[in-house]
């Protein structure tokens, strides 16, 4: 049983019809983002779906996964914080902000926080070069920009981040 | 300058409002466009304002549409939004700000190779902007704009956002058509070229999104307008990124052909206080590095000829300003190991070279080099260039080839610290 298909009928056909019908591989990048939506990365039943809809491979829809710096095949903290470290924020100091709030989360880069909620990676140019030091957060099926920040800002996120969890939780 | 062209929300904010853009005249050209000319007539409209494609190899636009042949059916549109390279961030402020204009440029462009489909392809990080620019489409549908029939006439297009998931490579453009196919984001072979062979195998024109902005007001205001803004070989406006060791980084808009001086000066504010300029890098990290000796080259002005003339690149104007605080090995490590990450792994030079080069790269900034390798380092760039099946590998190696030559004092002062003393 295809399950992206059996739980979001409406959202696949929605990707599907955006590309000519005898061309149904172009749908594999949108399906890939549609089944990291949930989980942060893409189970093995999601490839073999996906596989299923394309008409192609599942080796080849994990070729995929393997070649776009986006896709994940494994989990990792609920929220990815991306770090720029290129050269032009480089030069606005990103590395030593990087290195900075590493030290003040006690992790290393790549590393999760102990509660599972905050994985801190150093990534390639992500266009915001002027507004450096940044990061991305990717997560609960989003991409956000976070421009001009210092590691109290930061950390001031993450407090928040964490305080809107709990509020939520104990109102669920 | 007083008015902008491109970045028209400087002047009037709410222009990413449909409503405001339509008071101000918007897609009334399109309409002009569409019910009033051949599509001929658009080509050599543009072909005639010496407009050149600004994502940074300043090919032609106008003969890069004409090579589509009318043999071969359907032609498609494909807007390159992947904005990837270290410096740029100017796309991402037209979509965020003047949307409209840019997909009115590529409603016209689309009628004037006459495609009924087109898709902008964003960079898998503009995740939120492909949404807004989504609704954009939408708001365009329900506003008569895009649809069948439009304007009364046979002429139908739809438009569509398609984002990548993290690929510079995926912004050279039969990457992108690939990426668009479902497929690894990596270049075709050429021949055949897009225009004969393109997205689905058929002619297809692809396109910057910047350029496509500036079709809009060539349309509107004509090809003898635009042609009197910049220089005779480099017309009309540019938008300049402005990053690294600067006071005031950002985008400008400025006619081509400004120097850098009124750039990084007159704009950036200069680096900061008591830093004076040690090298320029006009086209981002795939640029060749100018070295700031004699002030007097900052008064070259930024037009793609005037660049070239002084051993660099005008690319797509992302101008990434070193102070005299800045290591040039540190600096090639930076931009060697970025091409290492994004080398797609199809040519063995590109593959292996930059893998090498950011290991001596690497060894040498972190002061565990030897003397020797900054000669190897040279070599292995050396034997990479003009080897590549696409720019990606030759663009990994301009900085340590020119970083190299021009700044190997700052190479040995890493390796062997207390020799130079």
């Amino acid at each position: 049983m295809n399950q992206l298909l059996q739980h979001y009928p409406a959202e696949v056909n929605g990707i599907l019809s955006k590309y000519p019908p005898q061309f149904k591989r172009s749908a594999v990048m949108p399906l890939l983002y549609m089944a990291q939506r949930k989980e942060g990365y893409v189970a093995r039943q999601a490839l073999a779906d996906i596989a299923e809809i394309c008409e192609i491979s599942s080796t080849e829809v994990s070729s995929i996964v393997g070649f776009y710096s986006l896709f994940y095949d494994e989990p990792a903290g609920r929220y990815r914080i991306q770090v720029c470290t290129d050269l032009p924020c480089a030069l606005r100091g990103a590395d030593k902000y990087l290195h900075e709030l590493c030290a003040r989360l006690g992790i290393k880069e790549g590393e999760t926080t102990p509660d599972g909620l905050f994985t801190v990676e150093a990534v390639k140019c992500l266009a915001a070069c002027h507004r450096a030091p940044m990061f991305q957060v990717q997560g609960d099926g989003d991409i956000i920009y976070y421009e001009n920040q210092t590691v109290e800002l930061t950390l001031a996120w993450m407090d928040e981040v964490r305080a809107k969890l709990k509020a939520g939780k104990e109102a669920a | 300058m007083s008015e902008h062209f491109l970045l028209r929300h400087l002047d009037v904010p709410d222009i990413h409002k449909l409503e405001v853009y339509r008071s101000l005249g918007g897609f009334e050209t399109f309409k002009k466009v569409v019910t009033t000319m051949q599509p001929a007539d658009v080509l050599n409209e543009v072909k005639n304002s010496g407009l050149r494609g600004r994502g940074g190899a300043g090919f032609p636009t106008g003969l890069k549409w004409s090579f589509l042949p009318n043999t071969l059916w359907p032609h498609y549109v494909v807007c390159n939004g992947d904005e990837s390279e270290p410096g740029t961030f100017k796309d991402r402020e037209i979509l965020e700000g003047n949307p409209f204009q840019f997909l009115e440029g590529l409603a016209i462009t689309s009628y004037a190779v006459q495609a009924n489909l087109a898709y902008t392809y964003l960079r898998g990080e503009f995740w939120q902007l492909a949404h807004s620019l989504d609704e954009r489409i939408a708001e365009m549908e329900a506003a008569g704009l895009l649809g069948d029939n439009l304007f009364g006439t046979a002429y139908s297009l739809r438009l569509f956002t398609h984002l990548g998931a993290g690929a510079y490579i995926c912004g050279e453009e039969t990457a992108l058509l690939e990426s668009i196919e479902g497929k690894l984001g990596q270049p075709r072979l050429r021949p055949p070229f897009p225009a004969v062979a393109g997205l689905y195998g058929k002619p297809t024109v692809i396109n910057n999104v910047e350029t496509l902005a500036n079709v809009t007001p060539i349309l509107e205001k004509g090809a003898a307008w635009y042609k009197s803004i910049g220089t005779e070989k480099s017309a009309g406006v540019k938008i300049f990124s402005l990053s690294g060791n600067v006071q005031n980084p950002g985008n400008y808009e400025l006619p081509l052909g400004t120097t850098f001086r009124e750039l990084i000066y007159g704009c950036g504010g200069g680096p900061g206080e008591g830093r004076r300029v040690k090298g320029i890098m006009p086209a981002g990290a795939s640029s060749s590095i100018i070295r700031v000796d004699d002030e007097k080259i900052l008064d070259t002005p930024m037009d793609y000829e005037s660049v070239a003339a002084i051993g660099s690149q005008l690319g797509s104007a992302s101008v990434i300003v070193l102070d005299d605080t800045v290591n040039l090995g540190w600096l090639v490590s930076k931009t060697v190991n970025f091409f290492k990450h994004e080398s797609c792994g199809k040519c063995t030079p590109c593959r292996e070279g930059t893998y090498w080069m950011n290991r001596l790269a690497g060894r040498i900034a972190s002061g565990r080099g030897r003397l020797e390798d900054v000669a190897l380092l040279e070599t292995v760039a050396n034997q990479i260039a003009g080897k590549c099946l696409c720019p990606l590998g030759e663009f990994s190696v301009m900085a340590v080839q020119t970083g190299i030559k021009q700044f190997r004092s700052d190479f040995e002062e890493l390796v062997a610290p207390s020799s130079s003393q």
